[in-house]
């Protein structure tokens, strides 16, 4: 579920109120968007490519709130993780053109 | 019809949005943004209204998934009979043919707008493989480059009708909490499968509202036992996503392997996982494979790299999710070639839609399913708005009628709480568990089926304090309807075949290749529905 919006690293651009699924964000004046409704967060880990300055950590539990704090994804390189690995950059889409999925499919026939 | 892309607007009712279009599509996955732009290829002015976002809604934007995707001639030929031979009696190849043909078609569409593929081995674009987030990132633009009006946080909580015909819908913009109206002359029905709760991707929003909503105009659900597909999911994570478990062993707490050879594993990891933990480790991955595997499917890896596990050489929990009828079969009977459901006006596109013909008794996960996403959401925007050119002009100013029930409205005092999170925990404890769903007996299917009817007594003689509560009560709704449409119809089907594992009766009635059909919202109603035609046995 969704842990973490760093305030140091949000620019209240609200792009993740907007792209979130589940509508888990509220926008906040003046202030970075608040997480309002973690418990309805589906896991998807995909606010964190949309945003644009890597504010955001997911953690891997889908069931239930996780005990983590921002320096520990920041000393373990986690924010921006998943959109490094995907080539998303600044929240853009980026590296499906370098997709190596077809190996996996032909490999698995 | 006028081809500008227009839509009017209105703001005459006090806070409600009102506003009209020739065809209005509910559902921002895959289907709904196909039939959003074949709607408007075909003249018609579009509104798309989401629950969540066009781009990241549904199940296929966290995901990659292949498509099937099959040249035409031999090859498809052959393909189409392999796929047959697997459907357990209850898929059709000419619905096989139409999906690959139109899939062909659109994917190379796909190609020609710009998506970017990527080159195989022989240099060529390898068109069988869609990376969700970027997919569907890239279906948002084609959307609105095509002119459709996109209201994203706008669930949809009921149909409006004139007459016998389905004219538009009602909702609600879930962040300014404001109500809205649109007429319409047709209705695209792309709101997905029904996760029961289940924590899977792309579940949040796939809680079944348009089943619901479309019961409610009289449509009728097909397949709906057809719901029992559980996903290898790593424990506590929600990503139920198969491919690297091509290359993973299982074993049980004590490290004991689990023999899965030759069987169907899905089977011996549910058996397992009912006596206790199981284990997993993609150790059968070859280096290189270990590589493609973490650049190909970066999200599946997440999880266990965030939990500092090292997922080749170490071994981690193991769980089975229930994913319900988006990679089940079930959902709207489909009455005609164009997607149109028997209710005039109403059309159905992929997981809204039963894809029973396609797939048979067996999941379209990993390529059929998202093949027919990109065709039956084409072929039902284009029949939408050929139906809603009959009317063109005059959707403004019908009289419409409200089609909306259970947790909108309601004939006895309301009475309890309208918190929807009990609901929902009571739909969960009857459609999750291996024992009750992936395992079937007559007796337990009994059991639940009282509950849920039960659960949907309860919720009638709720009235929500506002349309945010509404929306949640509704999800509920949508879950308990879905649930007893497809337990009804597991106890109707007296047989093994396919996901519908009755240990009961464990194999399959040579008497029942057919479909069942359920109808009915305050008494279910189950009964046979069309016999299949015979496929070579190859």
């Amino acid at each position: 579920m969704i842990e973490i919006l760093s305030s140091g690293r949000c620019i209240a651009c609200d792009i993740c109120v907007k792209a979130c699924p589940a509508n888990v964000f509220d926008p906040m004046p003046n202030a970075p968007p608040a997480i309002a409704r973690q418990a309805d967060c589906q896991t998807c880990f995909l606010c964190e490519i949309y945003c644009p300055t890597d504010a955001l950590y997911v953690a891997p539990n889908a069931e239930g709130p996780s005990v983590i704090v921002e320096a520990e994804v920041e000393a373990a390189g986690l924010f921006g993780s998943y959109a490094r690995a995907l080539g998303w950059r600044r929240g853009k889409p980026g590296g499906a053109d370098k997709d190596p999925t077809f190996r996996l499919r032909a490999a698995s026939r | 019809m006028t081809a500008a892309p227009q839509v009017t607007r209105h703001r005459n009712r006090g806070e409600t949005l009102n506003l009209a279009a020739d065809v209005l599509v509910i559902g921002g996955g895959p289907s709904g943004a196909w039939a959003a732009i074949a709607a408007t290829e075909a003249g018609a002015r579009v509104i798309l209204v989401d629950k969540g976002y066009l781009g990241t809604s549904g199940a296929t934007a966290p995901s990659n998934t292949g498509t099937w995707f099959v040249p035409p001639g031999d090859a498809r030929r052959a393909a189409i009979d392999r796929r047959l031979a697997l459907t357990h009696g209850l898929a059709d190849p000419r619905w096989a043919h139409r999906t690959l043909d139109t899939a062909w078609e659109k994917l190379h569409t796909l190609a020609d707008w710009g998506y970017p593929f990527p080159d195989d081995e022989t240099g060529k674009p390898y068109l069988a493989n869609l990376r969700g987030p970027d997919y569907m990132h890239f279906m948002r633009r084609r959307v609105r480059r095509a002119g459709v009006k996109i209201l994203d946080h706008h669930p949809a909580l009921e149909l409006l009708s004139v007459g016998d015909a389905v004219a538009g819908a009602a909702g609600v913009d879930r962040q300014r909490n404001r109500p809205w109206r649109i007429g319409a002359g047709a209705v695209v029905m792309a709101t997905g499968g029904c996760a029961f709760g289940e924590r899977i991707l792309g579940a949040t929003g796939l809680t079944g509202d348009g089943y619901l909503m479309a019961a409610e105009a009289g449509a009728v659900m097909s397949g709906m036992e057809l719901s029992a597909q559980y996903a290898f999911t790593p424990q506590p994570s929600a990503l139920n996503k198969g491919l690297p478990f091509r290359w993973a062993s299982f074993s049980r707490e004590d490290g004991t392997p689990i023999d899965t050879a030759g069987k169907d594993r899905h089977v011996e990891i549910a058996k397992a996982l009912q006596e206790g933990p199981v284990f997993a480790r993609y150790d059968k991955a070859s280096s290189e494979l270990r590589t493609w595997l973490r650049q190909g499917q970066p999200n599946c890896f997440l999880p266990l790299d965030r939990m500092g596990i090292d997922p080749f050489s170490e071994r981690w929990p193991v769980t089975l999710r229930c994913e319900g009828t988006v990679r089940g079969v079930g959902g709207i009977k489909l009455a005609g070639n164009d997607c149109s459901t028997g209710v005039a006006g109403l059309y159905a596109a992929g997981d809204a839609a039963s894809r029973e013909r396609l797939t048979g008794a067996i999941t379209g996960g990993g390529g059929p399913n998202a093949s027919w996403a990109i065709a039956s959401g084409s072929w039902a925007g284009r029949a939408a708005a050929a139906f809603a050119a009959q009317i063109a002009g005059r959707v403004d100013d019908r009289a419409v009628a409200s089609l909306g029930g259970v947790g909108l409205r309601t004939d006895t005092a309301a009475e309890g709480s309208d918190d929807a999170a009990e609901f929902v925990a009571a739909v969960r404890a009857e459609m999750l568990p291996l024992e009750r769903n992936f395992f079937r007996r007559g007796e337990t299917l009994r059991q639940s089926l009282t509950r849920l009817d039960a659960v949907w007594g309860e919720l009638r003689r709720r009235s929500p304090g506002g349309s945010i509560a509404a929306l949640k009560l509704r999800e509920a709704a949508a879950m308990t309807a879905t649930g007893r449409w497809a337990y009804a119809s597991a106890l109707a089907r007296t047989e093994s075949r396919g996901m519908h594992r009755r240990l009961d009766v464990s194999s399959a009635d040579p008497a029942l290749v057919c479909s069942f059909e359920a109808a009915g919202l305050a008494q279910v109603r189950v009964t046979r529905g069309e016999i299949r035609p015979e496929v070579p046995a190859r």
